[in-house]
């Protein structure tokens, strides 16, 4: 009888735990429901995909963003940085800053591989030049990352001239409109970098350091984690993500632009924050952050869907945010007991 | 002697509502926490009379922290009622707890540091004049007023960033007293505070208590509480061990700890047995200087410290606060940067520039403040015990072995004996000394050559200090040399082999334990003041 009473009493705060972990996700499924109630079309699995292409390129960036904000750090330079990077990448797959959408190649370029390695390469340099002007010249990361943001956005109309740069090789494209048996190219990507991102937090050494540095710097420290590398790190994967990012959304429109990614860093950060991911840093989970990601992409869709103006959407997506982080708070709340 | 004969009092019965000379300012009956499947607190009743300090012991993880949080408002009990003046409340908030006359103080001070002593006294509250603005003046007035009545003589400008911790509980204490406070919790206010500043608090309580206001506190310092206490409340996990009330004499330690840990109390700090002889030098420390830091303003700069440290022996580091003994530590440690000097490991030469570099040298700090130096609190306790020790629990590709690292958690568990639900429960759930027995172990899991311990007991019960004083001669015997820093002098004479005293940085006299005792102690760290 007593062990029964006490395996019952064990079990009820691990429900209210589980749930407590899921409540984002709850509140995701709440949203799609209500959607597909809405709008049968809603469900389609083509308009599905199509929702999932369209996290795929915030959502590369929110995984990167999710490492710096553990970290009790910001990033508010990411969609200078994303436009940046795409600038390269277009620059070099086509050997020069020419426009024509209708050669399939250019024989100048340099094709898809070089581009992408070079929207990655740049995008990890920016990233280690912010985090080593955090850690080295002391300077907080929202400052830093908001001087950012106007440097990448300026270095970027400065090569291109302020026009775009399009027309890309056909694999190249691939990267942004193929597609594997139903599932589009990108959302492989986002899936496979989440995958990586996960299992880099939860089970390496360097997680353990990043979630440490987040909780206690000073402890962290004093405990032998190398901080500056821990936080210059950070800022090289969010850099990192930013040139795949870049990659992925010219070859997906065949085209860079240099006002591409205006306003993506609130995105991002309302991503990974909805996620559960606490911005004092020790505290999130990719896991979160996707969850985060696939909420604001379903809370637009549906909301198009449902033929909401493009103004009343932004004040139906700020007020979901907030609720559904008030969500998440009530259901700890509540847990903690 | 359990829950009572000669020195233990009667519970006064909670018969009548009716508030009479008989009926207690503070009761509570029948009060019972729990955390999930953990019982905090299981049907403790106690009561706090006017005019009088009552003291609340027991064990680390006993539940007092808890049944203080209960009280301030800050957690709502599972079952049990509150009554004040014999009438039941419900506290739902600090706020509440403060309008019902109840205020707390934490060990986490709650003032706000960017503001002035007299800002931080009238918050929420500031006096106004004309006009509709504050009347600064008479607000630093009835401040300084308010400050001196602790015995504080600063001036109420003063930013309170730029106060001792000492003086920030004064000021707390100056704040509770300005809201009329009729009760004053405090949750250990004297384990960060030198000899003298304990003795200044323990003054202001006797004064306070003479104005009829009623105390309650928590310590792990037994002879403090025996001094003080009109009467003690004993917990022992969760549930009411004892009261004991004051005779014609203090209360005495022995029944204290009696009720603490329910079997007849050993001696206290019993000089573990004698030990190995030391072995040869393994850190040597010659002419170690620091220069002032602009960073850290209080901190003590290091004069030419010479130091050796032998494999197998304990070195015990004596002196009041202030006299450079963290500063030492955190500069062999590499926390802090060194001017000048020579630190030499096992023959060789080293320059530790960062703790890093230190711990993979083998050295390792336990350092003096638990909450802001050593937890993550956010986190499970893996990940707390192993965070110093990632590079020997990964493997290929940077992937942590987790299951050796439970593995290993579980094995210093049981040595230390560590009061834990499970390894990935948050660590902020266990108790202050359970916390550092999981900090100790973390250093364990390095098994370092050196191993520098800042206050090793700080809020630990005293079964548990005992334990932990056991537990670093055993490290002791397996050929580390251990450097122990301790406010506390019995527990310097307990387990030390050799014991040096400093003084405004520099190391001002030597002794081997065997001869060492307090008063002689007291008089080398006293040396070199002026005049002598
Ligand atoms: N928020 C919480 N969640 C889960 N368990 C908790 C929580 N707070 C306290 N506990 C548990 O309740 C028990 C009592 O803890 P409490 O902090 O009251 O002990 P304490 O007597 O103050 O100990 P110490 O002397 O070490 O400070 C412990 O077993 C602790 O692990
Ligand atoms: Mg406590």
């Amino acid at each position: 009888m007593t062990t029964e009473a006490a395996s019952a009493e064990r079990k009820g705060p691990n429900m209210f735990k589980l749930i407590m972990r899921f409540g984002p996700l709850i509140f995701l499924l709440l949203l799609m429901i209500v959607f597909a109630l809405m709008n049968p079309n809603f469900l389609n699995p083509v308009n599905l995909f199509n929702v999932m292409r369209q996290i795929s390129i915030t959502g590369l960036i929110a995984l990167g963003m999710t490492f710096v904000i553990l970290t009790a750090g910001i990033d508010l330079s990411v969609g200078s940085l994303l436009a940046f990077c795409g600038m390269v990448a277009a620059v070099v797959a086509k050997g020069g800053v020419t426009s024509s959408l209708a050669a399939a190649g250019g024989q100048a370029g340099f094709g898809w591989f070089a581009a992408l390695l070079a929207a990655l390469i740049v995008g990890a340099a920016c990233g280690a030049i912010q985090g080593l002007a955090v850690t080295r010249l002391k300077v907080p990361p929202f400052v830093v990352t908001l001087g950012g943001l106007t440097i990448w956005r300026g270095l970027t109309l400065t090569i291109s001239g302020g026009g775009p740069v399009s027309g890309f090789d056909a694999t190249m494209r691939w990267f942004g409109t193929g597609l594997i048996g139903p599932v589009p190219v990108p959302v492989i990507i986002f899936a496979i970098a989440a995958i990586i991102c996960h299992m880099v937090l939860r089970y390496t050494r360097f997680g353990r350091a990043v979630y440490a540095v987040g909780g206690n710097a000073e402890a962290a420290r004093l405990s032998g984690v190398r901080v500056d590398r821990v936080l210059v790190s950070v800022y090289v994967i969010v850099g990192f993500f930013c040139g795949l990012a870049a990659f992925v959304l010219s070859a997906r429109l065949n085209s860079a632009e240099a006002v591409a990614g205006i306003g993506y860093e609130l995105t991002v950060i309302s991503a990974v924050v909805i996620g559960g991911t606490s911005l004092f840093g020790g505290i999130g989970s990719i896991a979160g952050t996707v969850i985060g990601a696939a909420l604001i992409g379903v809370l637009v869709n549906g909301l198009v869907l449902n033929n909401v103006s493009s103004y009343t959407q932004q004040v139906v997506i700020g007020l979901i945010l907030i609720l559904a982080v008030a969500f998440d708070r009530w259901l700890k709340t509540r847990a903690r007991g | 002697m359990t829950s009572g004969t000669a020195t233990a009092a009667q519970i006064p019965a909670h018969t009548a509502a009716q508030p009479g000379p008989a009926t207690p300012l503070l009761a509570i009956e029948g009060l019972t926490k729990r955390f999930g499947a953990v019982t905090a607190l299981e049907n403790v009743s106690l009561s706090l009379r006017k005019g009088e300090v009552l003291g609340l012991m027991g064990e680390n993880g006993a539940g007092k922290s808890t049944l203080l949080k209960i009280l301030s408002g800050v957690q709502p009990p599972t079952e049990g009622r509150i009554l004040i003046d014999g009438a039941p409340v419900t506290i739902t908030s600090p706020q509440h707890a403060q309008s019902l006359g109840i205020i707390t103080i934490y060990q986490e001070l709650s003032l706000i540091p960017t503001l002035s002593v007299a800002e931080n006294i009238f918050i929420g509250r500031a006096p106004i004049g004309r006009l509709g603005l504050v009347d600064w003046g008479r607000m630093r007035r009835e401040a300084r007023e308010i400050i001196a009545r602790v015995g504080l003589r600063i001036d109420p400008q003063t930013v309170v960033s730029a106060l001792s911790v000492a003086e920030q509980q004064m000021v707390e204490i100056a704040r509770a007293l300005s809201l009329s406070s009729r009760i004053i919790i405090m949750d250990e206010p004297t384990s960060a505070l030198s000899e003298t500043e304990v003795a200044r608090l323990l003054s202001i309580m006797a004064r306070l208590r003479e104005e009829g206001v009623a105390i309650m506190f928590v310590t792990h310092r037994l002879e403090e509480a025996s001094g003080i206490c009109d009467r003690m409340t004993v917990l022992r996990d969760g549930r009411l061990a004892g009261h004991l009330e004051r005779g014609d004499g203090p209360i005495p330690i022995p029944a204290i700890i009696e009720n603490m840990v329910g079997r007849a109390a050993s001696e206290l700090y019993a000089r573990p047995a004698e030990r190995a002889t030391p072995g040869p030098v393994r850190l040597e420390v010659r002419g170690l200087r620091t220069t002032p830091n602009p960073e850290a303003p209080h901190a003590i700069v290091l004069d030419g410290v010479d130091l050796d440290l032998r494999g197998g022996e304990i070195l015990g580091v004596a002196g009041l606060v202030g006299s450079g003994r963290t500063e030492l530590a955190r500069a062999i440690f590499g926390a802090d940067p060194v001017a000048a000097g020579t630190l030499t490991l096992d023959g060789t030469e080293i320059r530790p520039a960062s703790p890093a570099d230190a711990i993979a040298l083998g050295i390792g700090l336990v350092p003096e403040d638990r909450k802001h130096q050593a937890i993550f609190a956010a986190l499970g306790i893996l990940s707390n015990f192993s965070i110093a020790a990632l590079d020997a629990y990964a493997r290929f590709g940077g992937l942590m072995d987790e299951k050796r690292e439970r593995a290993d958690l579980a094995e210093y568990k049981r040595m230390l004996n560590i009061r834990m639900a499970d390894a990935d429960q948050t660590i902020d759930g266990l108790s202050g000394g359970n916390q550092q027995k999981v900090i100790l172990a973390r250093w364990l899991a390095r098994d370092p050559k050196v191993l520098i311990v800042d206050e090793p007991t700080r809020g630990v019960d005293v079964g548990a200090k005992a334990e932990v004083h056991q537990i670093l001669v055993q490290l002791a015997a397996r050929g580390i040399a251990i450097m122990v820093i301790s406010s506390e002098l019995p527990e310097i004479l307990a387990v030390s082999d050799r014991i040096v005293t400093m003084r405004e940085g520099r190391i001002t006299g030597e002794l081997p334990a065997r001869e060492a005792s307090e008063a002689k102690l007291m008089a080398l760290m006293a040396l070199g003041e002026k005049g002598q």
